[in-house]
Parts: C-alpha cells; sequence; structure tokens
C-alpha cells in the first residue's frame, strides 16, 4: 500500500446522514474480479440518472470537484454491508480522506486497508467545514500532525483531529498487515497446538 | 476467584494469539465462509504475494449472491455474474476448499448452510465477507462480517487484527404476543437503539424472550444486528442450541460430542458480568412491525400510521425523511395498513429457514395471493427447499399463487435477476430497506414472513394477527 502522503485539495460536500454502502455502490458494480474501475461508478444512483447521463445538480458532477481528494458528509457514514468496493471506488475516483462525524465500524476499517483517511469530527465541526467546502475552499490534511487547515478570509484556521495510533501508522507506513501477522507465525502454530489439546473436536471435523 | 465475565470476554479470551505493541490483537478465526463476490480480489492478493491458504479444512465456500432462482439446468445468463461463480470455484481448487455448487443439494445462502451443516458452533470465532455473519452468534458463536482485505488476511494466517469492542446487553423480558415473531423482536430494537445505536459493540440478547425462541428465530435476531449497528450480536448457548447441533455432519463427532457440549455452556455470560450499556425492552411492548421507510430504524407498529416530519423537531431527521417519504412514494399520516403493495418477497439470511416458510404456509394455505401481486418464495438452501416439499409446503405455495424458486440471495439484494423496477412496492422478509437495494426506484417494506404472507393475500399491507 502507498504511504499516505499531506493532502492539499478542495473538498466534496455531501450533507447527508446514514449514507449506505448501497447509496456509495450499488449490486450491479460488485461482479467484478478486479479491485480497480469502480470509480466511474461511485455514487451511482445519485449521480447518474436512468439513462446513465450525469445528473447536473449532484455534487460530483459539478466541474470544481471532479479532482477533489476530500469528502465531507454526515453521521453514520458508509453502514449496511461489508463490501469493500465501497472504499475501492472511493479510493479509485481519487478520494483519499474523508470527514465525517461517525462511521459504521466494518466501512471504517475497510477505509485504512485502502489508503483512506477517515477522519470523525464533532457534528458542529463538520458543519464549519461543510460551509468551507461549498465554497470551495483548498483544506490541507496533515496526518503526521493531525490537523486540517485552510485559509478562509485571509484567516488561516486549523481545526486537529483524533486517530488511533496504530491506525495512523498503518496509513504513514503503508504497512502490509498480512506481512507483519506472518511475522507472528510461530505465536500462531502454537496457539492452535494449544487449543487443538484443549478443544479437539475443532481439529477433527472432517469436511465430507 | 475470577470475576464474572461475559461471553464475549470469554471467547475472546480464548482466541488470543497475542497481543501486539500498538493495542490491537491477534485473534484466531475458527471458521470462514467464503462467497463469490467478496473472494476473488483476496485470493488474487494471495496469488501475487505467493501466499497459500493456510487452513483450507477450515474454510467453506459456496455460490449465494449471484446466481440464479430459476431455471438453474440452463447455468448463468449474466457473464460478469458466470465468471465470479467461476473464479471462486477455480480459487477453491487450487487451495483445496470445500466448495458447495449450484448443483449441491447443501448450497445455498451461507449463513444459512454453515448452522445446518453444523459447520457453526458454539465458542467459534466466524468471519465471512458478509455483513450479516452476525447470523452465527445465534450460536454463541463470535461472528462478524468482514471486508475483502480481511478475507485475505484470514486465508493466509487464519487470523485477524482486532480491537475489542465494547460489551452491550439488549433484554427482551416477557413473553411475545401472539402473533409476534423475532423478526418483530429486532425490527423494535432497531427502531429503540437506531442504526447506529450498536456501533462499536458487540450485543448479547437475552431475556425469556430470547430463552424460548428457536435457533432459527435466534438466528433471525442476531442476523439483524448489523443493521443495528453492532458488527457482532450474540446469545449464550443453552440446551436448545446443544440440541440443534446433534447429529449435524460437520458437528463434533459420538466421542467428542459431549465435552464440546460442556464446554459450549460453560461459555455462557456469567451472573454478575459487566456491560458498558444495558437496554431493556418488554416483550408486551412489541407488535407485529413494518418499516415505512430507507433505513431499518423506520419502524412502525402495523396499526399504526407513516410518520409525519412536521411533528420533528431535528432538522437533520425532517430532511431525511422528507427525502424516504418522496424516495418511498408515501403520504404521511396514511395508515400502513392502506399501504398497496406490488410485490412480495420471501426468503434471505434474515428469514429463509425451514420456520419461516412453515409461518407462510399457515396463512398461505386454501387462499390465493392478490390478483395484482406478484410474490416468490426463495429458500435459503437447498435442504431448506427438501425438508419444505417433504412437509408438503410447496403446494400449497404454488395453490396458492407464490413462485417456488432455488435458493439463494435473490432479492434481498437483487444482484441477480430477480429485482423491483422503479416505484415498484415489494412486502419483503428480508433485512435492509435502502434506496435501491432490491433494484433502482424499488420500494421496500421490511416485516416478519407471517406479515410478508398477509400482505400477498391482501395485496396491501395488512395484521398477520387478522388471519
Amino acid at each position: 500500500m502507498e504511504k499516505f502522503k499531506t493532502i492539499k485539495s478542495n473538498a466534496i460536500p455531501l450533507p447527508m446522514v446514514n449514507v449506505d454502502t448501497d447509496m456509495i455502490i450499488p449490486k450491479q458494480f460488485l461482479k467484478t474480479i478486479k479491485r480497480t474501475g469502480l470509480g466511474k461508478n461511485l455514487f451511482y444512483e445519485l449521480r447518474y440518472d436512468e439513462n446513465d447521463k450525469e445528473i447536473k445538480s449532484f455534487v460530483l458532477n459539478q466541474d470544481e470537484y471532479k479532482d477533489s481528494q476530500i469528502l465531507i458528509t454526515g453521521k453514520n457514514f458508509g453502514c449496511g454491508s461489508s463490501r469493500e468496493h465501497a472504499p475501492w471506488s472511493i479510493a479509485d475516483y481519487g478520494i483519499k480522506c474523508i470527514i465525517a462525524s461517525s462511521y459504521a465500524d466494518i466501512f471504517y476499517n475497510n477505509c485504512f486497508k485502502n489508503g483512506i483517511l477517515p477522519i470523525k469530527l464533532k457534528d458542529e465541526e463538520i458543519e464549519v467545514l461543510l460551509s468551507a467546502a461549498e465554497d470551495s475552499l483548498n483544506f490541507t490534511i496533515d496526518l503526521e500532525n493531525q490537523k486540517i487547515s485552510y485559509i478562509e478570509n485571509n484567516t488561516q484556521k486549523e481545526m486537529p483531529f483524533e486517530l488511533d495510533e496504530a491506525k495512523k501508522n498503518c496509513l504513514l507506513e503503508g504497512l502490509d498487515d498480512i506481512g507483519m501477522t506472518l511475522n507472528k507465525v510461530s505465536h500462531i502454530s502454537s496457539f492452535e497446538e494449544k487449543q487443538k489439546s484443549s478443544n479437539p473436536w475443532l481439529y477433527s471435523q472432517t469436511i465430507k | 476467584m475470577n470475576s464474572p465475565k461475559t461471553i464475549y470476554d470469554k471467547i475472546w479470551q480464548d482466541h488470543l494469539v497475542s497481543d501486539n505493541d500498538d493495542g490491537t490483537s491477534i485473534l484466531y478465526i475458527d471458521r470462514h465462509l467464503v462467497h463469490e463476490v467478496t473472494s476473488p480480489q483476496a485470493f488474487e492478493g494471495l496469488k501475487i504475494a505467493n501466499r497459500k491458504v493456510r487452513r483450507p479444512e477450515f474454510t467453506l465456500a459456496t455460490a449465494d449472491h449471484n446466481i440464479p432462482t430459476m431455471d438453474r439446468d440452463k447455468g448463468i445468463d449474466d457473464p460478469e455474474s458466470k465468471l465470479q461463480v467461476e473464479t471462486l470455484e477455480a480459487n477453491c481448487d487450487e487451495h483445496g476448499i470445500t466448495f458447495l455448487s449450484m448443483a449441491d443439494q447443501r448450497q445455498g445462502i451461507v449463513h444459512i448452510i454453515g448452522p445446518e451443516q453444523g459447520f457453526t458452533q458454539p465458542g467459534m470465532t466466524i468471519v465471512c465477507g458478509d455483513s450479516h455473519t452476525s447470523t452465527h452468534g445465534a450460536f454463541g458463536a463470535l461472528a462478524w462480517g468482514i471486508g475483502t482485505s480481511e478475507v485475505e488476511h484470514v486465508l493466509a494466517t487464519q487470523t485477524l487484527i482486532q480491537t475489542k469492542a465494547k460489551n452491550m446487553n439488549i433484554q427482551i423480558n416477557g413473553k411475545l404476543p401472539v402473533g409476534v415473531t423475532a423478526k418483530d423482536v429486532v425490527l423494535k430494537i432497531i427502531q429503540t437503539i437506531g442504526t447506529a445505536g450498536g456501533t462499536g459493540y458487540v450485543i448479547e440478547y437475552s431475556g425469556e424472550v430470547i430463552r424460548s425462541l428457536s435457533m432459527e428465530g435466534r438466528m433471525t435476531v442476531c442476523n439483524m444486528s448489523i443493521e443495528a449497528g453492532a458488527r457482532a450480536g450474540l446469545i449464550s448457548p443453552d440446551r436448545t442450541t446443544v440440541e440443534y447441533l446433534k447429529n449435524r455432519p460437520f458437528s463434533p463427532s459420538q466421542d467428542k460430542f459431549d465435552s464440546a457440549a460442556d464446554y459450549w455452556l460453560s461459555l455462557a455470560s456469567d451472573d454478575g458480568a459487566k456491560y458498558d450499556k444495558v437496554i431493556k425492552i418488554d416483550a408486551d411492548e412489541i407488535v407485529p412491525q413494518v418499516t415505512w421507510g430507507t433505513s431499518p430504524e423506520d419502524v412502525v407498529s402495523i396499526n399504526g400510521n407513516v410518520p409525519d416530519p412536521a411533528k420533528i423537531s431535528d432538522s437533520e431527521k425532517q430532511k431525511s425523511m422528507f427525502r424516504a417519504l418522496e424516495y418511498m412514494g408515501l403520504e404521511p399520516n396514511t395508515n400502513m395498513t392502506d399501504i398497496k403493495i406490488d410485490k412480495v418477497f420471501i426468503g434471505s439470511c434474515t428469514n429463509g429457514r425451514i420456520e419461516d416458510l412453515r409461518a407462510v404456509s399457515k396463512i398461505a394455505d386454501g387462499r390465493k395471493v392478490a390478483e395484482h401481486v406478484n410474490a416468490i418464495i426463495v429458500p435459503g438452501s437447498g435442504l431448506v427447499k427438501k425438508q419444505a416439499e417433504k412437509e408438503g409446503l410447496d403446494k400449497i405455495f404454488i395453490q396458492s399463487g407464490f413462485e417456488w424458486r432455488d435458493p439463494g440471495c435473490s432479492m434481498c439484494l437483487a444482484m441477480n435477476a430477480d429485482k423491483l423496477k422503479p416505484k415498484e412496492r415489494c412486502a419483503s422478509t428480508s433485512n435492509r430497506n435502502f434506496e435501491g437495494r432490491q433494484g433502482r426506484g424499488g420500494r421496500t417494506h421490511l416485516m416478519s414472513p407471517a406479515m410478508a404472507a398477509a400482505a400477498a393475500i391482501k395485496g396491501k399491507l395488512s395484521d398477520c394477527r387478522e388471519f
């Protein structure tokens, strides 16, 4: 995974709550056997009409947001299914950071596996950022120092954010979880030995 | 004496491989269920890194999301769906994983076949690249849905990196009124705590009502834990659990069964165990429930009305209610029983088990599906289908005008040909009423199997207690 670098971009305002994974990437795009190429279908039913024509009023179709790397949205973002196609489509579109007041657990976790930084802020902070995003202001997301900054009316504004240290490192270093776990393979083997003697039925199950 | 523990604490402790320096833990995964939609990229990742599947014998795969529910002998029409299913089969072949194909009678929805085969057992950690993996919690297993990167992690290491969740206890006390089922209980729970209420928690369901539910009913409740925001929901094992597991194909062999059962029963939460949050719901308050909107928390009783956003003070909530009503094509204050439907879907990992089909047959027997309604019944597995046919339920369904299909996820998520057209309204026993879930522009009302059957007969949302 690529290392997470400081982002400088304007932000897409999406003032909706409970945006679910069916809305982020509808089921017809889950038939792929690849991780890439989903960005064009991100928010498909909000973004295109029944004849696949762009709906001009939807924010992703507005010229100033076409290259944005940040999405600002409401609470419980990413609720619904476990489909990793949701963060894949977001990353493939080019969005590297999401800012919301809360996330569904599985989606939140999936973001870190795909180099996306999901920032949690208070509802009132989201309101402030949404309004700056609607004015198409440029934001800087500095993960190392855990702060969002932007200039509004010639004034430098800063907003700090909290993040679990392990998750932060995972993004900054672009770490491969599987490789790290496999470094502890001896722990896994000894766990299996121990479990096999305490709960032997787990190991004698034969699949007929 | 050790301090009292919850079942979640005990299972966590029994699966801890090691604690990492950063506060996360490596947890052993006993069983892994795999399906065609969320696995191809995981197998591809293994191939790129030249890694093997660590425990193919602890892994069980089937195709369920993408497959047709009729004319199966003709194979899969859609080339993309076909490729996805073939890819799964090839990956299973290559790595020595058991794959139950469409032609196998044991095939079905992954969360129906795990329990049915006895692959799901108490005290296990079970994962699958599917959010409704919480279903298996009904057995007192710690079971949760994961993304594809984590599917790859489990395939390669048989472990996951996890952070411990908080404990929530939801007690349903008293006795359920007649006509009220497990589905109504879980819809009531979601209405009470909201779709983000369980975020960060593992929910343990308890109380007299939960104890009196069959394993099928318990699965329905645990299944929709994710709709309440919790990745996992579980129920302490008891004699009902042990009885269910006797003589299943993957259950412990005769000589080991009793010691396994002793272990299972020892996992039940201890008296005095501490929970971070406790919710109590009185069974008397629960009536047959239906959803009116586009979130599973948008629940009302069948004798209620479509809510009126004008009466809501929270402006954010009001805005999303207006949006939901517009999408659903509903006017505020309409009686729920005045809402006419076009389709009925009975099935899914929430309500595709034999008990659900029996409930439908009781309502359907000797009656006819309303003329303007198209109603389909999709059993959860080939074995559910076989059992229903043995009991003659298929004849009742067909005589009443229901379509009797082959097993799969079908119109729950509409990845195959079974879907709603724009503005079509469906009484559905599935788990999500999101915009577009059952087809673009489709309108979903969630409810129990008995309620969906009643809606099919009357042609509009109806109270199953009147049958």
